[in-house]
């Protein structure tokens, strides 16, 4: 260990009486690490936002109904005709009904799995808002409004009024921000909602809903699920959706399967919903990581090519080090420490850099009327990119130092000294 | 006296650009405290001995002994330690690293074999440079030295692992007369005071007539040994 301060000190010397041409070898790297940070944390949180935009609101797991014809026919059942080819003409599923049977208690059970968050009933039904002279389509969703917010964050874009307030309101509803552009309402306001049946029924407008998806706003509304009940005219154990929260996003696949299984129902698992997301995901980060490697490697040539001329102006002290009992292994490990001591104060500035662009861009106004809960751009502080472009920074800086230097343990010192 | 240095049948060629047979059948040993010089024209093959002798140049055959030890054969390492600890090298071209301090050239050797405190190698160095008369040089960039100075700091350091044998590559050959007098003075005064060996590799007759004895090379053979 004495030995590799030795050569340690000689390392340190030599990148001090070269100090421009450390720098810059160091500031390739820099840049190199810190456009990697700058780029995966604001790729990230980008990604994050995203997906959170979707996933938070999107149930991990969505149980219903789905009115679909019966997979098995009287004909498949019947044992004489088994082995013949049978065709069915004009199937038509059986008008079921829409509500989940037995839903309470199912949602009874699903609440004591430990890997489940929380099971929360919706009753969804088609209503048209009526306010004067304009009707307009929509979808009005019955829930359990303190249970949405605290599981699918649904609070977060509710931009004007708040979900105690329609919990706290019989016959209140939180209408969506472009059906309440269209109808010119705002909250205090009444808006009239028609069923599909005809009946008419007068609802207070205590918030206003904005997903940031136009679709949506323009059609979504929610009120508590009794005020639901209460205008289709159906009893209180009527749900016909449940939304499933879990602690891990990977259990869904394995958690649908079951339900649909078990209690014959249609269970749709978040990645099979949302399959896209993760398709942009990967792209946006294999983009990153192709810059950011390229970057890389461009510093990573800098500082080949400067050691390269640093042994070639170094074939004299070279020589006399190995005549005065520096082993060629000594004479690499000088070599390479200098490159890994290039690479990592590089790495540690351009952990800096990044860090600092990315709080730059952190606090960068981002305002768009699509995302009512962004204001600035979003980065992505996580502490293993760090880790990680340190990581990369003594990986690359290693490489580039390994050949230059394994050239410098070969040099014959019989040759230089002698001037052959 | 027992040798220190023993040289065996040393027969070495090279091959490039074509076969040349440069040493043919060298053999003569160096004893403790003998102070020895090797002689002849240009090209007779006296430095490449040489560095046969000091380990750096490892291609050839027959053997080599320092201190009833065979060299011949043993890895880089091995070598690379025998050099840092037994034998120390004077050039005629004096070869100190420039961007380091006097000091700090005079110690390097010792912090490489590592066997005393930082310290004491700092209290060594320090000693040797005033053997020589240099230590108020101890401080100053190597590049900022004279040549004679240079050759002085160079034997400093070759003195510092306490060695058992020197070796010159004729160390006073690039400098003038009364630093070559320096120089020789200080090389008979380490012969005689301390009982150190050394082996001198030089063309200059005045030189090598203050030597104990002067081996005469010719044609890559050794053709006398007084």
């Amino acid at each position: 260990m004495r030995n590799y301060r030795v050569i340690l000190s000689i390392a340190k010397t030599h990148l001090l009486s070269k100090f421009r041409q450390t720098l810059i070898a160091a500031l390739g790297v820099t840049f190199g690490i810190g456009s990697y940070i700058t780029l995966v944390s604001f790729m990230t949180g980008l990604n994050q936002m995203l997906d959170e935009l979707i996933l938070n609101q999107t149930p991990h797991i969505h149980i219903y109904n789905e009115i679909e014809p019966t997979a098995e026919q009287p004909v498949t059942l019947f044992q004489d005709l088994k082995n013949g080819f049978n065709v069915v003409h004009s199937v038509k599923p059986k008008l079921s009904q829409k509500k989940i049977h037995n839903a309470e208690p199912l949602m009874k059970f699903l609440n004591t799995d430990e890997r489940i968050r929380g099971a929360i009933p919706q009753i969804k039904t088609q209503v048209f808002y009526i306010a004067g002279s304009i009707e307009l389509g929509g979808n009005l969703s019955g829930v359990e409004i303190l249970k949405e917010e605290e599981l699918f964050n649904l609070g977060d874009y509710i931009v004007k009024g708040s979900a105690s307030d329609l919990h706290n309101t019989s016959n209140g509803i939180i209408l969506g921000a472009g059906l309440a552009d269209k109808l010119a309402l705002e909250i205090g306001d009444r808006v009239q909602i028609t069923t599909v049946k005809g009946d008419i029924f007068p609802l207070k407008i205590v918030g206003i809903y904005q997903s940031g998806i136009i679709e949506i706003d323009n059609v979504q509304s929610f009120t508590n699920l009794k005020t639901v009940q209460n205008i289709l005219g159906e009893p209180g154990n009527y749900i016909t959706d449940i939304n499933v929260k879990l602690y891990d996003i990977e259990d869904a696949v394995p958690i649908s399967r079951f339900i649909e299984e078990q209690f014959g129902l249609t269970a749709i698992d978040v990645k099979t919903a949302n399959a896209q997301f993760e398709t942009g995901t990967t792209v946006r980060n294999l983009i990153t990581y192709a810059v950011s490697i390229t970057l890389l490697i461009v510093a990573g040539f800098g500082i080949y090519n400067i050691l390269n001329m640093l042994i070639y102006e170094k074939m004299n002290d070279i020589a006399i080090l190995k005549a005065t009992g520096f082993s060629g292994r000594d004479v690499q490990l000088i070599f390479m420490s200098q490159a890994l001591i290039i690479g990592f104060l590089g790495g540690i500035l351009g952990l800096l850099l990044g860090y600092g662009i990315s709080l730059l861009i952190s606090h960068t106004p981002f305002e768009t009327e699509a995302l009512p809960t962004v204001e600035t751009y979003p980065v992505n502080f996580d502490l293993s990119f760090y880790v990680m472009g340190i990581c990369f920074a003594m990986l690359f800086t290693f490489l580039a130092g390994y050949l230059p230097s394994r050239k410098a343990k070969r040099i014959d010192p019989v040759r230089i000294i002698t001037g052959i | 006296m027992k040798p220190i240095l023993e040289a065996r049948h040393i027969d070495k060629h090279f091959r490039k650009p074509v076969d040349f047979h440069v040493l043919k059948d060298i053999n003569f040993d160096v004893k403790a405290g003998e102070f020895v010089s090797i002689m002849g024209k240009s090209g007779c093959g006296k430095s490449t001995l040489l560095y046969i002798l000091s380990t750096m140049d490892r291609d050839y055959q027959g053997e080599l002994f320092l201190n009833a030890e065979l060299l011949t054969g043993q890895p880089p390492n091995k070598l690379a330690f025998v050099r840092n600890k037994h034998i120390g090298f004077v050039f005629q071209f004096h070869y100190l690293l420039p961007e380091f301090s006097v000091l700090e050239n005079v110690m390097l050797p010792a912090r490489k074999l590592a066997e005393c405190s930082p310290q004491q190698i700092r209290a060594n160095a320090l000693h040797k440079l005033e053997m020589l008369h240099i230590s108020h040089l101890a401080q100053k960039k190597a590049s900022r030295i004279s040549g004679g100075e240079k050759q002085r700091v160079a034997i400093a350091r070759a003195l510092i692992n306490d060695p058992l044998i020197i070796m010159g590559d004729e160390p006073t050959g690039n400098l003038d007369s009364h630093n070559s007098d320096n120089v020789l003075k200080i090389f008979r005064q380490l012969s005689d005071e301390q009982g150190l060996s050394l082996l001198i590799v030089t063309h200059d007759l005045d030189f090598a007539n203050q030597t104990d004895r002067i081996i005469t090379m010719e044609d890559g053979r050794i053709i006398s040994l007084n």
